[in-house]
């Protein structure tokens, strides 16, 4: 007769170096996981509630609040979406100039995550702090990129936090030709710093997991997805923005403040770098394939751990992508696109560095907000992210607790979580059978 | 700089119901983050360290608002084991975008936005960090200016009080010789009523400013909503004007619930 099997619990009281609140619990009864519960315990804020009410013109702005890292995604989801309820398409000049200054934001968050958040536990040390102490040029070139990152967002949007130019239609005041021109030096700079960031990720040790979860990313002709695109899947969907309800739900569980997102199946997917760049491998810039590649990526990449060096490939790709906009800038004759307030309905997404932003209005006949939808990255990655920890504690049982605890964490942050983000959304939908 | 302090100081930032937008302001002092970094020891930071020290805390940074009963009860803990405690941005000091909820009925809102009411446990009201604990410094702004942060720092480690003016964002306009976007285009600008600090955002751009950093000292908010009324603003709208960031600061408060009986008394005649 076996003996009772031994039971570890393992805890993370409050999860570090994310944005936002969480927990994790696993219990271990022998060497099977009985237990595993990410928990998310940030408070709620209600911005699907709030919104009702409000003008089309807030959502912009009010849904930046959501995210201090990422404001500029929910700025372009949610003007996209009423740009399309109120049939106000911005085009050309000015939505190169939405796209350049996201490129801005996807250098800031994704080298605050690389370099600040990520790579020390790669490096085994608590924190970027203790990075500088050992090899500081590596935190230093971190910083300046990341203040290039910044610098893109000041000078298109006004500030690097919750940007104030950005308005459904356009902007306020599009950006003067020498401020935009002098970003052109730096950003050549940067496409070096990013290739050479690139290679000193690629040395980590990476663990092995492969997700095996449909992946889920915007997809357009001729570029990179990052302020639009249609939804594309590894299995076969292709389907416009306004399809989103339709293939993918959310259900809401005790322990977490964040819904839950799945297919319509009810499976897990998978957002963010790894779904974009295994989709949109092709469409990546040379230079950036070639990085990838000497960082030993293949055309597609299923290991979370190696989400930091999908990171910096997409970073090289942004510098590029920036400078090639900044070259080609013109000031734009007008600074928007005439939006008339009235009755509609319409959907918007981008691609948050962290994964598919999707936002979902109906107006009323004064342009007003009778309902809202936001579903955020870290909330349709939420189940991918639980499968993945059960992979790792079930692939480390001989670890111990310390080291258990530790690689736990790293697999949580593999994914950038933002818990600020998946904090609120919806009225859900789900749909089954 | 030859007299180095015994120790040094220990930093500790705290998030409460945010967007993490301010704390990470700090982050974003790229090119002084790591000097700040050598005058302080980072004590407590979960979003930039995996290391925690036990407090007391000399400087506690906090973030966000009161809106769950377990936040209240961690607040008194936090100012329990802080010696100086600054609250940062707009959440904190005035209890942020989601304090909309206290002009509303939460349990509508809570059904609303999730399916399973009963997991969600939260406060009908989001209230900003002083109407639960003494606060030595309010630092405004959504999100904080980085160059008012490092202000507040180096005051702290100067054992003085941060020098961050009280006045209206029109001082701001004056100074930088922005033409005024009321006067040339007619726009409802919450300047005049707006503490400065942000850096004169908005108004190069064309644009009102919509009164991020909260209300200044004293400021007359009857007045100027008058001057919209006038300039054909209708009650709602300016409503919404005062009811965004710091929707719960008392001045723009008391405007915005003036400005709700004027709108439900035009509904009601007719």
């Amino acid at each position: 007769m076996p003996t009772t099997p031994e039971t570890r619990t393992i805890k993370v009281g409050a999860l570090t170096r994310v944005e936002g609140e969480g927990a994790l619990l696993v219990r271990i009864r022998g060497d099977t996981v009985a237990k595993l519960e990410l928990r998310i315990y940030e408070p709620p804020r209600f911005f699907e509630a709030l919104l009702r009410g409000r003008p089309f013109s807030d959502a912009p702005d009010i849904t930046a609040r959501i995210c201090g890292i990422c404001p500029l995604a929910y700025i372009t989801s949610a003007c996209q979406a009423m740009e399309d309820a109120l049939g106000a398409p911005v085009e050309g000049a000015l939505r190169d100039l939405r796209r350049l200054a996201y490129c801005g934001e996807w250098i800031e968050s994704h080298v605050l995550h690389v370099a600040m958040l990520h790579a020390p536990d790669f490096l085994g040390v608590p924190d970027a702090f203790a990075i500088a102490e050992t090899d500081p040029d590596l935190v230093k070139t971190a910083l300046r990129l990341k203040r290039l990152g910044n610098r893109i967002l000041e000078v298109v949007g006004g500030r690097a936090v919750h940007p104030v130019n950005f308005r459904v239609g356009g902007f306020y005041k599009v950006p003067n030709r020498d401020a935009v021109k002098a970003l052109a030096e730096p950003l050549r700079w940067g496409i070096e710093a990013a290739v050479g960031m690139t290679a000193a990720v690629a040395a980590f040790d990476f663990p092995d997991l492969d997700v095996a979860a449909t992946l889920v990313a915007l997809r357009e002709d001729g570029a990179y997805p990052i302020d639009r695109g249609r939804i594309v899947s590894d299995r076969g969907l292709d389907v416009p923005v306004a399809d989103f309800g339709r293939h993918f739900g959310e259900e809401h569980v005790a322990r977490s403040n964040a819904l839950h997102g799945m297919t319509a199946a009810g499976e897990p997917y998978l957002t963010g770098p790894l779904a974009r760049y295994t989709l949109n491998h092709d469409r990546l810039s040379p230079l950036a394939r070639q990085a990838a590649a000497e960082a030993g990526l293949g055309p597609e990449c299923r290991n979370p751990f190696r989400s930091i060096i999908v990171r910096m490939v997409e970073v090289i790709y942004a510098c590029e992508e920036a400078l090639r906009l900044v070259e080609a800038y013109t000031p734009p004759e007008a600074p928007a696109v005439p939006v008339v307030a009235g009755a509609g309905e319409g959907h918007g997404a981008s691609e948050a560095p962290r994964g598919l932003l999707y936002h979902h209005y109906r107006l009323d006949g004064e342009g007003r907000i009778t309902f809202a939808d936001i579903v955020p990255p870290t909330a349709q990655n939420q189940k991918q992210m639980e499968a993945d920890l059960r992979a790792v504690v079930e692939a480390n049982l001989g670890a111990d607790d310390a080291t258990l605890r530790w690689r736990c964490e790293q697999a949580i942050r593999n994914y950038d979580p933002c818990i600020s983000c998946a904090t609120h959304f919806l009225d859900v939908r789900v749909e089954r059978g | 700089m030859a007299k180095q302090p015994p120790r040094r100081p220990k930093l500790a930032v705290w998030k409460f119901a945010s967007c993490d937008g301010c704390q990470l302001t700090l982050l974003d002092c790229e090119d002084e983050l790591l000097e700040v970094a050598g005058h302080l020891t980072i004590a407590y930071f979960l979003e930039a360290s995996r290391a925690t020290l036990k407090g007391p805390y000399d400087l506690s940074l906090v973030e966000g608002s009161i809106t769950t009963p377990d936040d209240a009860k961690r607040i008194q803990r936090i100012r329990r084991q802080s010696r100086t405690l600054v609250t940062i941005g707009a959440c904190a000091t005035a209890g942020g975008i989601q304090a909309l909820r206290n002009f509303a009925d939460v349990d509508d809102y809570v059904r609303q936005v999730y399916p399973r009411p009963e997991f969600i446990r939260t406060l009908p009201r989001s209230t900003p960090i002083r109407d639960h604990v003494r606060v030595d410094f309010e630092l405004k702004g959504c999100p904080i200016s980085r160059h008012q942060l490092l202000e507040v720092i180096a005051a702290f480690l100067a054992g003085r009080r941060p020098s961050i003016p009280e006045v209206s964002q029109c001082m701001e306009c004056k100074r930088h010789g922005t033409p005024c976007v009321m006067v040339t285009r007619g726009l409802p600008c919450l300047g005049p009523v707006t503490q400065a600090g942000c850096g004169n955002l908005c108004p190069p751009l064309g644009r009102a400013c919509y009164g991020c950093f909260g209300p200044m000292e004293t400021p007359n908010t009857a007045s100027l909503a008058g001057w919209f009324a006038a300039s054909g603003t209708d009650s709602a709208a300016i409503r919404d004007l005062f009811r965004t960031y710091n929707a719960a600061a008392p001045a723009f408060r008391r405007e915005s619930e003036a400005q709700a009986r004027t709108t439900s008394s035009h509904a009601d005649d007719a």
